[in-house]
């Protein structure tokens, strides 16, 4: 096997990437045949139903499972009692752990909704019953769950590698210095990702290896977990997740049922498959901190940044470490003389925070794209005109230069394309009939991350080409843009070519998650696509039986698999061919991609402008967005038709983090409420209008050489601030507690101009 | 035809149940708390139709019962003695895609599919009914099945396109 390791120099040869192809796994998506984790064909499974704690703080005082080990069915019952002893989990995340608590280890109560016992059954009818007659007694005990009375309260450095507390020139300075300031308070609620595939894990042992099929987002972190947890080698566990029914962050660590669903298995000797209930979703999986954000410009008249303050406060679980860095762009996406960031984070008796999609940049572009509307109109000037105006070519944070940033070129297109001239400034100034419309704008902004990565190329003397990595497709399109990229560099079909992923087995891969797996997989794809096609182009010009025998390899190209000589196309000889004629049963490669010092160098990140209307019909308090538009700067698009869609879906996430999402616990229980899909609002087909995206395309061959940076999460960015401050055009009020739902549009102001 | 028993264990009351799956003969032996939705894939192995909520909230679980879009996870298995099932896998004639099958693939309908057995067996519903004349009128009638990844713009577009074609 060979090993190229790719260097960012050269612009990739491109003809399949970038063309709005099918996806590849779309017939598989069509007729049902592609399984996810809870489809996997396992025979004589085991079903387990878990059991989540009722009770906030405490303890568990009793347990009867009288009940439950009756009902015809029922093979084991698990508690604290007799499950297995687990190590406890090292905190470090060096291992996926999203939790310090191991489950069903101690009778001790940490949350509400905290797994306390799992119920096995022949039958999925035999386990839920057993599981609701399971009677636990709790001694319940204090517990803190709101951020007020919060009394253990962090103050991070660092959060992934971003600095938490940041301070920059002299802020009081400057905003003693300023002729306009802005001070306002935003508030984002908990969400919950809700993928439409609830979390599932199908877990079997086989002489001493477990073999889990796992809706996971990260399948060689996944198995880091499982062997830790049970003490065995890596190489002893295979976690597969070819399919992922959306993830959104929530499984990108590892979660307590996997360990449930393996010790199951462990414990009866069979396949055990655990699949999470919807309700169980809100609790065991993460959610969304909530945050609370204090921004304060300090501007000139003109609307230029003298200062920013933005204070976040955010909570975060005792259990665990993640919290909402909400920060994190407000050193870097405008021109910011002054500075000061800070982040507090309370400790609650609450499951998990964890990442979900654009963790930190989505409250954060909220907060500080609301802002940047106030100050726009605290300057009498138009919002998009003030965007225009804090435009910066450098990173403040970093002080680096922006490897590519066509922020300016966004706003332009966008203003074309939605017509943002025919706006008029003042609120209510819009109506068409009995609605009022209202026009926002803001900033999108997302890092561009790689981490190393490996993909294995193989063609056989079949013909048929292989690409394998243990990276992820949740929706995403990388089946399809590996295939475009391996179709490039081969000169091949990418409907050809078999992708196969989600499998521990494969060639590293990064967490599906910081919208870094296309520029972590994509490179290594490519390398290794490229090392094949010069050992086979090698092969066809030396053998002595080829066609293209004695020709030099620049002599030579391939089109749809078949090398020709240049000047005599009659010269020809098929990938297959070649194969048998190399003498091997398959040619392999690996490809290797890391990043290198090009980090150093440059600050990577992609930009967009969100330009969004809102109607508002005030006799019916009815608010609706009835358009929306995003332009996207994010490097060069792999394929036009994965990365549109991409994109609405970020805009759809900010339109239910706008007017829908919100997580509700009961502060007296500590307990959510909202846990279902009819009390927690998701966009629905009818709540999403028409949406347009663009794409102001410059490839970032600094980035990489394919040129893309990642689309997952850019596209979440922004909408909800431009939604926002479109309510306000619309409407006069100022709503800064998301979601805006309609009796926030019923108050104060509001009324008051209805009235006059 | 396919028969399941589940002998390992006595089931409290089963009952035998024949139902036609997909244009066969299909008969179980099945408990009165099994869900039509559990049924299949649990123990007809027709995994295509999702479980994304369990309580009639998402649509991932919807089938075609006599032609009649239904969430399966609500419907009691034993109730649909001698109905006729429709399911994603029963879609597609052959090797050939169902024309709405077929336009999902071209307009992206789908990011993840978890989502897409169920809006393509409503969209079926939904131009049968005759609620596909216009973008607004399909968003309404397809309001019933959440696309979480967002999908919505393409499923309307996919949709249309077949109505327009039809
Ligand atoms: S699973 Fe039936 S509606 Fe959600
Ligand atoms: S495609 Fe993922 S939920 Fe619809």
């Amino acid at each position: 096997m060979s090993t190229t390791i790719e260097r960012p120099a050269t612009a990739a040869p491109v003809t399949h990437v970038g063309r709005p192809l099918d996806r590849i796994d779309g017939h598989a998506k069509v007729t049902g045949a592609a399984r996810y984790a809870a489809d996997a064909p396992v025979g004589d499974v085991l079903y387990a139903v878990i059991v989540q704690s009722t009770v906030a703080g405490g303890r568990i005082a009793e347990i009867d499972e009288t009940a439950t080990r009756a009902v015809s069915g029922v093979v084991e019952v698990l508690t604290y009692r007799n499950a297995p002893k687990i190590p406890a989990f090292p905190f470090d995340f060096t291992v996926p752990f999203a939790e310090q608590l191991a489950p069903l280890q101690s009778d001790e109560i940490h949350y509400d909704g905290q797994h306390v016992a799992l119920v096995i059954a022949e039958t999925f009818e035999a386990a839920r019953e057993g599981a609701v007659l399971l009677r636990i007694t709790y001694a319940p005990g204090p517990f803190q769950a709101t951020l007020e009375g919060a009394h253990e309260t962090e103050l991070p450095d660092n959060f992934f590698g971003n600095a938490m507390q940041v301070r920059r020139a002299d802020p009081e300075a400057a905003f003693a210095a300023s002729e306009i300031t802005v001070d306002a308070t935003y508030s984002t609620p908990v969400e919950n990702h809700n993928p439409l595939e609830p979390s599932a894990t199908v877990a079997q042992w086989r002489d001493g290896e477990l073999i889990v099929h796992d809706a996971s987002q990260w399948v060689l972190g996944s198995r880091a977990a499982y062997a830790k947890a049970f003490s065995v080698d890596e190489t002893q566990v295979r976690v597969l997740a070819p399919y992922i029914g959306g993830g959104f962050g929530c499984k990108g660590f590892f979660w307590a049922h996997q360990t449930l669903a393996a010790m199951a298995a462990k414990v009866t000797g069979r396949a055990v498959k655990l699949v999470l209930s919807r309700e169980q979703m809100f609790t065991s999986v993460g959610h969304r901190s909530s945050t609370r954000q204090r921004l304060r410009l300090g501007a000139s008249r003109d609307g230029t940044l003298r200062a920013v303050l933005h204070d976040v406060q955010g909570e975060s679980a005792r259990v665990g470490a993640f919290f909402e860095p909400a920060g994190v762009v407000t050193p870097m996406l405008f021109a910011v003389p002054a500075l000061s960031v800070s982040h507090r984070v309370a400790k609650l008796d609450i499951p998990s925070t964890t990442a979900m999609r654009a963790p930190g940049e989505t409250p954060g572009t909220y907060a500080l794209g609301c802002a940047m509307d106030e100050l726009a109109y605290a300057c009498g000037l138009d919002p998009l005109e003030v965007l225009r105006r804090n435009e910066t070519e450098t990173d403040g944070e970093s002080g680096l230069p922006f490897s590519s940033r066509n922020l300016l070129a966004c706003y332009e297109r966008g203003a074309e394309a939605f017509d943002w001239s025919a706006r008029t400034h003042a609120p209510r100034s819009m109506r068409d009939g009995g609605e009022l419309i209202g026009w926002g704008v803001a900033a999108a902004t997302y890092p561009a991350m790689r981490s190393r990565g490996e993909a294995r190329v193989t063609i056989d003397a079949a013909g048929t080409i292989d690409v394998a990595s243990a990276t992820h497709d949740l929706g995403t399109g990388m089946y399809t843009i590996l295939a475009q990229i391996a179709a490039d560099a081969l000169g091949a079909d990418p409907r050809a070519i078999r992708v196969r992923i989600g499998d521990s087995a494969f060639p590293l891969a990064p967490v599906a998650g910081g919208s870094m797996s296309s520029a972590s997989i994509g490179p290594a794809v490519h390398a290794a696509a490229e090392r094949i096609r010069r050992e086979v182009i090698s092969i066809a010009t030396s053998a002595g039986a080829s066609p293209l025998h004695g020709l030099r390899a620049d002599e030579v190209h391939v089109v749809d698999g078949i090398l020709r000589a240049k000047d005599d196309p009659a010269r020809a000889i098929a990938y297959a061919d070649v194969v048998r004629l190399g003498g091997s049963g398959a040619l392999e490669a690996l490809g290797v991609a890391e990043p290198g010092k090009e980090q150093e160098e440059y600050s990577f990140h992609s930009f967009g402008a969100q330009f969004v209307e809102v109607r508002y019909d005030e006799e019916l308090a009815r608010l609706r967005v009835s358009r929306a538009l995003g332009v996207f700067d994010c490097g060069r698009v792999l394929n036009a038709k994965t990365a549109r869609s991409q994109m609405i879906g970020g805009i759809v996430w900010g339109i239910g983090m706008a007017l829908l999402e919100e997580t509700v616990r009961d502060d007296r229980y500590g307990a959510v409420v909202t846990n279902n899909l009819a009390d927690y609002h998701v966009p629905v087909n009818a709540d999403v209008p028409a949406i347009d995206v663009l794409f102001v395309e410059e490839p970032d061959l600094k980035f990489t050489a394919l040129g893309a940076r990642g689309m997952g999460e850019i596209g979440i960015t922004g909408v909800a601030a431009a939604i926002a401050n479109a309510v306000y055009h619309a409407t006069g009020v100022r709503v800064r507690d998301l979601p805006i739902v309609p009796e926030k549009l019923l108050g104060g102001a509001a009324q008051a101009a209805w009235r006059k | 035809m396919r028969t399941t028993e589940r002998p390992a264990v006595p089931p409290r009351s089963s009952a035998p149940l024949t139902l036609r799956l997909n244009g066969r003969d299909a008969t179980f032996v099945v408990e009165p708390n099994v869900t039509l939705l559990d049924l299949l894939r649990e123990r007809a192995g027709l995994t295509g139709t999702k479980k994304g909520c369990d309580r009639g909230q998402c649509g991932a679980c919807t089938v075609l019962v006599n032609g009649r879009r239904t969430l399966s996870c609500l419907a009691l298995a034993l109730v649909h003695a001698g109905d006729e099932i429709t399911t994603i896998e029963g879609l597609a004639n052959g090797g050939e895609l169902h024309a709405v099958q077929a336009a999902f693939v071209e307009h992206d309908a789908f990011q993840c599919g978890f989502c897409t057995s169920g809006q393509i067996l409503s969209a079926v519903a939904v131009i049968a009914e005759g609620r596909a004349h216009s973008d607004a009128e399909i968003s309404e009638a397809m309001s019933g099945n959440l696309c979480r990844c967002g999908a919505y713009p393409n499923i309307v577009a996919a949709i249309a396109a077949v109505q327009g074609a039809g």
